[in-house]
C-alpha cells in the first residue's frame, strides 16, 4: 500500500522534485511540477491528518531499520497538522509566485527559484514529521540553507546583507540546537525523541539534562525568532521577494516553534519543565517583551513589510507565551495560533507584494492612496490586519480569546492582559496603514486604478477567506489543536 | 576526574567560545565567516571526543575485540561537516555578491552605504 509510506513521501516528494526542476531548466516547467509536488504533499499531509485522528499515531522506521537504533518518522496529531499547514501555504506561495517571482527574480534561471522552494518545503516537512533528534537537524539546515538563497534573490541590495546576517545567525542557531543534542546523547545514548524521553530522568547527572535544554532553547530561539533573538527576522521577510516572505511568514518559524514544542513537551514533558528547570519563566517574560516591544516597532516603521515582520515577532510572542504556561489548554492555544497566524500572515504578506508589484515598493509613500488605486487588495488587507489585532469574526480573535481563557484557567491572569493590551498596539500599526491608503491623495504619477495579476489576487484572497472562515467557524482549527497539544504532551511517553 | 582528564571539553569550549567571539566582534564578512566555521567545529569535537576510549578498537564482533569506540558519532559528524561545508560556501557565494553589489565587506561601511540610501 503507498499510503504506509506517506510519512517518508512527504519528504520525499519535494526533494526528489527539487533535483528534477533543475535537470529540465525551464521556469514553467518547473513551476507545474513544484505545485504538483506542493498539491501531493497536501493530500498525503491530509490524509495522515485523518488517520493519526482515527486510529493513532503513526510510525515509519526508515530502512526497515527498528527504532531506537533506526531513524523513525513519527506522525501525531500534532505533527499532521503542522505538515499540512506547511504543504498548504507552499502550494498558495508557488501559485503565487509564478507572476509574483517572474516580475520580481525573471531571467533564465527562475526555474532554479522553485527548486529552491522544493528543497525549503522538503526541509520543514522533514523537520515535522522526524522523530530523531540528529535528523531534526539535518532538515533544520535543508530548509536554512535553502532559505539564505531564497532571502538573496531579492531586488534590492538589501537582501543580500540580510541574507548573510540570516544565515550568521541561522547557523550560530542551529548549531546551539545541535550543541543541545550532542549533551542529550552523550547522557542518554539515543537520538530517538520517544527514547530520549524514556532514559533522560534515568540518566546519571541531570545536570546534562539542564544544559542540553538551554542550547535548544536558544538555538530554536534564534530559528523561531523569539523575542531578543529575532534580529534576522525584519531584514530578512523585508527584502525577500514577495512569494519568499509569504512562503516563509507562515512555515519557517512556526515549524521551528512546533520543534521547540516537541522537544519541551515530548522529550522533557511539562512536569521536569516546570519543576527542575527554569525554563518556561525565562520563555514566558521574553513572550510578554516580544509582545509589546515588537509590536511597538512595528508601528514606527516606514516599509509596510517591515511592519508586517516586526508584528511577526510579536504574534511569534503570543504562540511561545502559550507554550510557556506548560499546561494543555496554553499548548493548544499556541498551536492553533500557529496555523491562525500562519494564514493570516502569509495572505498579508501576498497582498503586500501585490501593492509593490503594482506600485513598485511597499514604503508608505509609496501606498498613498492605495484604497483608491487597488480597492480589493487593499481592503483584504484590512480584514488581515483585524486578524493581527484580534477582531472577533477574523483567525486572531479566536486563537487569542483560546489563549487568554488558557492563561486564567494556569492561574495567570496577568498573561490575558498582556494579549488584550499588546493587541491595542496591533490596532496602531494597522490603522497606520488604514490612514495611508484611504485618506491621504495619490502621489502625482499613480498607476491607473487596477488590480494585480489574477493569479497572485487570487490566492491572496484565497487566505484572506480562509482568515475569515477560521474566525467564523474557529471550532476545526481549535479541535485539531487541542487533539496536537495531548499529542505532544503525552504522545512520545 | 582531572582538568587533564577533560582535555577534550576544555578544547571544545574555548573553540566554541572562540568562534562564537570572532562572529561577533569582527565587522569583516569573511573573517565572521572563520569564525563561524571554528565554531562549528567545536561540536565536532563535542560528539567525536566522548566516542573515543582509550585502548577502544574498531567496533568488530570476535576474538580479541572487547573495549571498542562509538562509530556513531563519526557518522553523525561526517553529516554535521557536510553541513558546514554547503553553510561557508553559500556565506562565501553570498560575501562574492554583496562585495559586488557594495563595493565593501566590512560590516560597517555596508551599515553605512544602507544608512545613505534610506
Amino acid at each position: 500500500m503507498l499510503a504506509e509510506h506517506f510519512p517518508a513521501l512527504l519528504v520525499v516528494t519535494p526533494l526528489v522534485a527539487a533535483p528534477l526542476i533543475v535537470v529540465v531548466r525551464s521556469a514553467r516547467a518547473g513551476w507545474a511540477m513544484a505545485l504538483a509536488a506542493c498539491l501531493a504533499a497536501v493530500l498525503m499531509a491530509a490524509q495522515l491528518l485523518a488517520r493519526v485522528a482515527a486510529s493513532g499515531p503513526v510510525s515509519y522506521a526508515i530502512g526497515s531499520w527498528p527504532p531506537p537504533w533506526g531513524i523513525e518518522y513519527r506522525v501525531d496529531a500534532a505533527s499532521a497538522l503542522v505538515a499540512l499547514l506547511v504543504s498548504a501555504i507552499g502550494t498558495a506561495s508557488v501559485v503565487y509566485a509564478r507572476r509574483s517571482a517572474a516580475a520580481e527574480i525573471g531571467g533564465e534561471r527562475l526555474y532554479l527559484f522553485y527548486a529552491l522552494m522544493m528543497l525549503c518545503l522538503a526541509g520543514l516537512l522533514g523537520m515535522v514529521v522526524t522523530g530523531d533528534a540528529f535528523n531534526l537537524f539535518v532538515f533544520l539546515e535543508i530548509s536554512s540553507l535553502s532559505t539564505y538563497v531564497l532571502v538573496a534573490l531579492g531586488r534590492d541590495r538589501r537582501a543580500l546583507t540580510a541574507s548573510f546576517q540570516y544565515l550568521i545567525l541561522g547557523t550560530v542557531g542551529a548549531t546551539f540546537y545541535v550543541m543541545g543534542v550532542g549533551i542529550l546523547y552523550l547522557a542518554t545514548g539515543t537520538l530517538n525523541l520517544a527514547d530520549l524521553a524514556v532514559r533522560l530522568p534515568q540518566a546519571a547527572d541531570p545536570r546534562a539534562a539542564t544544559v542540553a535544554i538551554a542550547f535548544i532553547t536558544a538555538g530554536l530561539g534564534l530559528k523561531l525568532a523569539m523575542f531578543p533573538l529575532h534580529a534576522w527576522l525584519p531584514g530578512a521577510y523585508a527584502h525577500a521577494p514577495s512569494a519568499v516572505s509569504a512562503f516563509l511568514a507562515g512555515t519557517a518559524t512556526k515549524v521551528a516553534i512546533y520543534a521547540l514544542a516537541r522537544i519541551w513537551f515530548s522529550v522533557y514533558g511539562a512536569d521536569a519543565l516546570l519543576r527542575d528547570i527554569p525554563v518556561a519563566p525565562v520563555l514566558a517574560a521574553l513572550s510578554v517583551a516580544a509582545a509589546f516591544i515588537a509590536s511597538g516597532a512595528a508601528i514606527v516603521q516606514d516599509d509596510l513589510k517591515r511592519m508586517l515582520a516586526y508584528s511577526s515577532v510579536g504574534q511569534v510572542g503570543y504562540i511561545t507565551l502559550g507554550l510557556s504556561l506548560a499546561t494543555e489548554p496554553g499548548v493548544a492555544a499556541a498551536i492553533a495560533h500557529v496555523v491562525n497566524h500562519g494564514v493570516t500572515k502569509s495572505a498579508l504578506f501576498m497582498l503586500a507584494g501585490a501593492m509593490a508589484l503594482r506600485l513598485g515598493g511597499t514604503r508608505f509613500s509609496d501606498l498613498a492612496g492605495v484604497g483608491r488605486t487597488m480597492p480589493v487588495i487593499t481592503f483584504a488587507f484590512v480584514i488581515g490586519g483585524l486578524s493581527l489585532i484580534g477582531v472577533p469574526g477574523t483567525a486572531g480573535f479566536v486563537t487569542k480569546w483560546a489563549l487568554a481563557g488558557a492563561a486564567i484557567r494556569a492561574g495567570q491572569p496577568v498573561f490575558a492582559a498582556v494579549v488584550l493590551l499588546s493587541s491595542l498596539l496591533a490596532v496602531a500599526y494597522i490603522w497606520r496603514f488604514v490612514e495611508c491608503a484611504y485618506f491621504r491623495e495619490p502621489p502625482a504619477g499613480a498607476p491607473a486604478p487596477g488590480e494585480a495579476p489574477a493569479s497572485m489576487t487570487g490566492t491572496a484572497l484565497a487566505l484572506t477567506a480562509a482568515v475569515v472562515a477560521m474566525g467564523l467557524h474557529g471550532a476545526p482549527v481549535l479541535g485539531a489543536a487541542g487533539r496536537a497539544a495531548a499529542a505532544l504532551m503525552g504522545g512520545a511517553r | 576526574m582531572s582538568v587533564a582528564g577533560h582535555f577534550g571539553y576544555w578544547a571544545t569550549v574555548f573553540l566554541m567560545m572562540a568562534g562564537l567571539f570572532i562572529v561577533i566582534s569582527r565587522g569583516n564578512l569573511v573573517k565572521k565567516l572563520v569564525g563561524l566555521s571554528i565554531f562549528q567545529s567545536s561540536v565536532y569535537l563535542l560528539y567525536i571526543v566522548p566516542g573515543k576510549l582509550v585502548g577502544g578498537t574498531v567496533p568488530i564482533v570476535g576474538e580479541g575485540f572487547t573495549v571498542y569506540s562509538n562509530p556513531l558519532p563519526h557518522v553523525l559528524i561526517l553529516t554535521a561537516i557536510v553541513v558546514g561545508v554547503a553553510t561557508l560556501a553559500l556565506g562565501l557565494a553570498i560575501v562574492v555578491r554583496i562585495r559586488e553589489a557594495y563595493g565593501t565587506i566590512e560590516e560597517d561601511d555596508l551599515l553605512a552605504a544602507d544608512a545613505r540610501a534610506d
